[in-house]
């Protein structure tokens, strides 16, 4: 051996040696040095945590039934961020699923991507990091295919979940006071507190509206969660700490699904009879209130919808179905949300502003066909004059010239065009006592006020139209001239006089006001609050459909409270004259002939109709009533858009609901001994998994 | 090791051609026999933990990744036994042949007869579940085929001249070429490093050693440049440099890796009690991975034994190239402790995150067929050299 290839051997032999140095070094380095280090990440490695989702309380009637509850669904969720780890971003993964689940991979790609600016329904609304429901009614062979062969399926899973079902006791919807559940999105989720339910499909919902988004926190219960063992892959092979979920509360609530089913029939009666009596009746609205209480027993509005569409995705077209205006908006509630003009049964408020004016209680009052208010004649419903009366017929007949004169009168003392300091407004003031325009405080999100066009109101309406107005004032209305030169004409004056004195409270406002007409707008609730106070002798209650949180054992976790009533300012003799007032409309009043051989032994109504004039539209159909007179118990109003008078499309509604709830001779009542029950009910097994 | 009695002593030439072979078998390397049989039975073990619950998970025999590593050893052992016996003088008649073959497989493997496994084309599936990767016969080829070339006798030389360095550079170009095409970049850097080792050491001019690692260094950016590395490669390189950056993708390897052995501390967790292993949350466990149930199972003690008896085979490597009564033995000798140290250090080294990841098994250890005969017959060639030893030895 020469000594080059000697010498070449010895830096091999140093080099070698080198090498495994190195690897021996680093091996110290990595065991030794840090090896408590890599024993944590290793821990975390072999750990998940997984959130146990706690099942969600149910919605209870009054009697125990459910109104929502949750059954056991199959749900296959596909994980968006294990997809993008794949090779092809999952597409494999989604064209097999695609397969097996019977359904396209463009479907279940629309159904994963994430909503956005232009994103289409179906498409996911919540975190893009929670596993994506794509099919909730799986049937268990197909998701038991996906579960054995998960190495075929990475990333996607199938579980048994509870999700929120509508049985619809006794043919109660009640769509928009139940609400509907939405997945939570990532802000609310970084923002909550706590176990996130994250991991765990679709489960970390959220109520979105009605009782489900008031009373969230109670129905939501307490996440539990399990440390679990897993392989590389994720199989779960052991357990390592647990602890339980705790259920949601249930809700109970003061709905009573007999009478909540048989509001939404009566309502639906009502749509169907206007509209085939060629009126357009476009949306409705029943409510039965506790008068004493203020305890909704009923809220039904019309349209409506199947709130089980949003379980699992909701695909465009019913989307775009719940939010337009095509099937007119099903999302709002007609009964908290819906603003119409009262009518006449706006006059319990406008008898007791005018008696408290100083108008005699036991006066009479001429109610002449039309009465001139300043230089324009208002009249009475189709022109009828019914020579003298008292304020008692005058609510019977519902005459309407008794109210402009008091209104006119009012205004006048208050000094008509040019008023005073501080004007007294009785009509205006006596509105605000009774609940208009403000919020009743039910235990309802997004409830609107309603509308008292005052004299401030007036001037911040003119300050927003004036523009348009004065507009109109100098340039005409040219297109309209061309067919119609009066009406362009009458159009410019009024522009005119809007332009220059808009913000003016002026007589025709005053007169209007006085019999619900014009600018004033309330909901079906405003008003069934007001009749229920002239019932219960002048107690302003808050309106409440939540009475108590109960654990599934039926224990109490709170009863719900509620604001104490404010009173009226009203005499109470005043009050029971316009009680014994309202007892006759039914019976040889203006809703004598929707009553016609109603059983008033059973159940003795007392109610008022209103026919509110919209500008181009149909009337509002409005009947509001309270019963049994002599000691009254509920407020029962309903109301039809573009329904007619009030005595032809409400007030024949009101009473099925009547019927309903006390029987008639072929009918078994819903209410047993004229009453609802005040014990808290049991609440039923709720038979999901969890 | 040399107090161990092996058949009867005494001189043979006195003696028949059995006892001649008996007193052959008393001038082998014991130390390398035992120092091989027990990676070997070390690897058998921690391929078993390796596999035996993922076995039972797909409910399959246990012990059958245990039960075919164990056969391949017994096959592996009788080739490297054949070789020994052998007079490796007279391998250089057959080494065309060994050379042609490894061609052929090589072109095989690329042709639509391979397979791709792992991202590489590198195995031909011969059917019955066996399968043969023709890379690694190739190694021991070109490592007898260097030797020939580059330690073919010459009067008055130190050195092979320009003629003998271009011929094996050639040689060893095409099955390289043919390796990078699969692609395999690793077996590509053992040829590398094996015919840098034995022009070194065949006494080759300096400028040739200069050269050839001045062009490697030029290729290495020439690829880096201009984009010839596959994705896949260069986000093995990418995940090397950054394991954090891409945790479930390119650099889940070297990150789950790194876990289970850090996670093994100075003792470890017991050999079949890696937590690690038993997830399978490394890759590749029972071959290119197989350090990381050592480092997991074992602790630093046990992977640092493991370390160190390959360095003894390295050096007993050595220091029989050191002996050897020829240059061809000499080069054959360092042909395969170039391999060896150079799959040695990328291997361990990559499971540690000091090398970039690349499919290359561990010598002895791994699981694999092909590997495993290719390993025993190398190290049936460093016997059958130090047999036949320069006598004052």
């Amino acid at each position: 051996m020469n000594s080059k290839t000697h010498f070449r051997l010895l830096v091999l032999y140093v080099l070698v040696g080198a090498l495994l140095l190195v690897l021996v070094g680093r091996m110290w380095s990595l065991q030794v040095l840090e090896g408590s280090h890599y024993q944590q990440i290793a821990a975390e490695n072999r750990t998940r945590d997984i959130v146990v989702p706690a099942i969600r309380g149910m919605i209870l009637d009054d009697q125990g039934r459910a109104l929502v509850r949750n059954r056991s669904a199959l749900v296959v969720s596909v994980d968006r961020t294990s997809l993008s780890r794949q090779k092809d971003h999952g597409t494999g993964v989604l064209k097999r699923l695609a397969g097996v689940l019977g359904t396209s991979y463009d479907e279940i790609q629309k159904r994963i991507r994430l909503c956005g600016p232009g994103i289409k329904r179906p498409c996911w609304p919540g975190s893009p990091y929670q596993p994506i429901p794509v099919d909730d009614r799986v049937d268990p062979k197909r998701a038991l295919q996906i579960m054995e062969r998960q190495e075929d399926f990475p990333g996607v899973t199938a579980q048994v979940q509870a999700v929120r079902d509508y049985p619809k006791p006794e043919g109660a919807g009640a769509a928009q006071a139940l609400g509907y559940l939405q997945p939570i999105t990532q802000v609310e989720l970084d923002k909550r507190k706590g176990l996130k339910v994250t991991g765990y499909s679709g489960v970390d919902l959220i109520g979105r509206d009605g009782l489900e988004a008031m009373y969230d926190a109670d129905l939501r219960g307490e996440p539990g969660f399990r440390k679990v063992l897993v392989d590389s892959q994720g199989r779960v092979t052991g357990t390592a700490e647990e602890r339980a979920p705790t259920t949601g509360g249930n809700l109970v609530t003061s709905i009573d699904a007999g009478v909540q089913g048989a509001a939404e029939k009566a309502l639906q009666g009502a749509i169907t009879s206007a509209r085939s009596q060629g009126r357009k009746a476009d949306a409705g609205a029943a409510v039965v209130m506790d008068v004493q209480t203020g305890r909704m027993v009923a809220m039904a509005s019309y349209p409506t919808y199947d709130p089980g569409i949003w379980t699992g995705g909701i695909s465009q077209d019913e989307y775009d179905g719940l939010l337009g205006k095509k099937k007119g908006e099903p999302l709002i509630s007609r009964v908290t949300q819906g603003q119409f003009a009262p009518g006449s049964t706006f006059k319990i408020s406008s008898v007791s502003a005018a008696v408290k004016d100083g108008y005699s209680l036991n006066g009479t009052y001429p109610c002449p066909g039309s009465y001139n208010v300043g230089s324009r004649a208002f009249t009475n419903f189709e022109g009828q004059g019914h020579g003298d009366m008292n304020l008692h017929t005058a609510l019977v007949v519902s005459c309407d010239t008794i109210f402009y004169k008091f209104a006119y009168e009012e205004w006048l003392r208050d000094g008509g065009m040019k008023p005073r300091k501080n004007p007294a407004d009785p009509m205006v003031g006596m509105a605000r006592n009774f609940g208009f325009g403000r919020r009743t405080g039910i235990d309802l999100p997004s409830e609107t006020t309603g509308r008292i066009p005052d004299r401030g109101w007036k001037k911040s309406y003119w300050n927003a139209t004036r523009k348009a107005d004065c507009k109109g004032a100098k340039e005409g209305y040219p297109q309209v001239a061309k067919t119609d030169p009066a009406r362009a004409a009458y159009l410019k004056s009024i522009s005119a006089e809007n332009c220059t004195e808009g913000y003016v409270w002026r007589a025709g406002d005053a007169a209007n006001f006085s019999v619900g007409q014009g600018d004033i707008l309330v909901t079906p609730l405003q008003l069934a609050r007001a009749y229920a106070a002239v019932a219960n002798g002048g107690k302003l209650v808050t309106p409440r459909l939540g009475v108590a949180v109960v654990r599934p054992d039926g224990s109490l976790v709170r009863r719900i409270g509620q604001a104490p009533p404010t009173r009226l300012p009203v005499e109470q003799k005043i009050l029971a004259y316009i009680r014994s007032g309202l007892a006759d409309v039914t019976k040889k009043g203006t809703a004598a002939g929707a009553f016609q051989g109603f059983d008033f032994k059973r159940v003795d109504v007392a109610g008022k109709t209103g026919t509110a004039e919209v500008f181009g539209k149909d009337d509002t159909s409005w009947f509001a009533s309270f019963g049994p007179v002599k000691k009254p118990r509920y407020a029962v109003v309903a109301m039809v858009a573009q329904g007619g008078t009030g005595a032809s499309a409400a007030a024949p509604a009101v009473r099925q609901i009547w019927e309903a709830m006390y029987g008639t001779k072929d009918r078994k009542p819903l209410l047993k001994n004229g009453r609802l029950p005040t014990e808290l009910p049991r609440p039923p097994a709720d038979g999901a998994a969890p | 090791m040399n107090s161990t009695k092996v058949g009867t002593v005494g001189s043979y030439r006195e003696r028949g051609q059995w006892q001649h072979r008996v007193a052959e078998l008393r001038r082998l390397d014991w130390t390398l026999v035992l120092v091989v049989m027990a990676l070997s039975v070390v690897g058998a073990l921690l391929v078993r933990s390796a596999t035996f619950q993922l076995m039972i998970e797909q409910g399959k025999d246990p012990e059958s990744f245990l039960k075919r590593h164990v056969l391949n050893l017994v096959i592996g052992f009788a080739l490297g036994a054949v070789v020994t016996v052998l007079d490796y003088r007279l391998l250089r008649a057959y080494v065309p042949i060994l050379y042609g073959l490894a061609c052929v497989g090589l072109v095989a493997v690329i042709t639509p007869l391979g397979s791709t496994i792992n991202g590489s084309h590198s195995w031909i599936v011969l059917g019955g579940g066996f399968q043969v990767q023709p890379s690694e016969f190739a190694k021991v080829g070109l490592v007898v085929l260097l030797a020939m070339i580059l330690g073919e006798p010459r009067d008055g030389e130190i050195g092979p001249g320009r003629k003998d360095v271009l011929l094996a550079l050639a040689l060893a170009g095409v099955p390289a070429a043919l390796i990078m095409m699969q692609p395999d970049l690793g077996t590509t850097l053992v040829f590398i490093f094996v015919v840098l080792g034995m022009l070194a050491i065949s006494g080759a001019q300096k400028r040739w050693l200069v050269g050839l690692v001045g062009g490697g260094l030029a290729a290495g950016f020439a690829v880096w440049f201009f984009g010839l590395l596959k994705p896949y490669q260069l986000a093995r390189f990418t995940a090397f440099m950054d394991p954090s950056a891409d945790p479930r993708g390119a650099g889940y390897n070297a990150q789950q890796a790194r876990i289970a052995i850090g996670s093994g501390g100075a003792f470890g967790k017991g050999l079949f009690n890696g937590e690690q292993t038993g997830g399978h949350f490394v890759p590749e466990q029972q071959t290119d991975f197989i350090f990381t149930v050592a480092g997991e199972e074992l602790g630093f003690v046990g992977a640092a034994v493991i370390v160190v008896l390959l360095g003894v085979v390295l050096w007993r490597g050595l220091r029989i190239a050191t002996q050897a009564a020829d240059l061809f033995g000499t080069l054959v000798a360092t042909g395969v402790v170039c391999w060896m140290a150079f799959q040695t250090f990328e291997n361990v080294g990559m499971t540690l995150g000091i090398m970039p990841i690349t499919g290359l098994p561990l010598p002895f250890v791994s699981y694999g067929g092909s590997a495993t005969f290719a390993n025993m017959i190398a190290f049936g060639l460093l016997q059958a050299v130090h047999v036949r030893r320069r006598p004052f030895d």
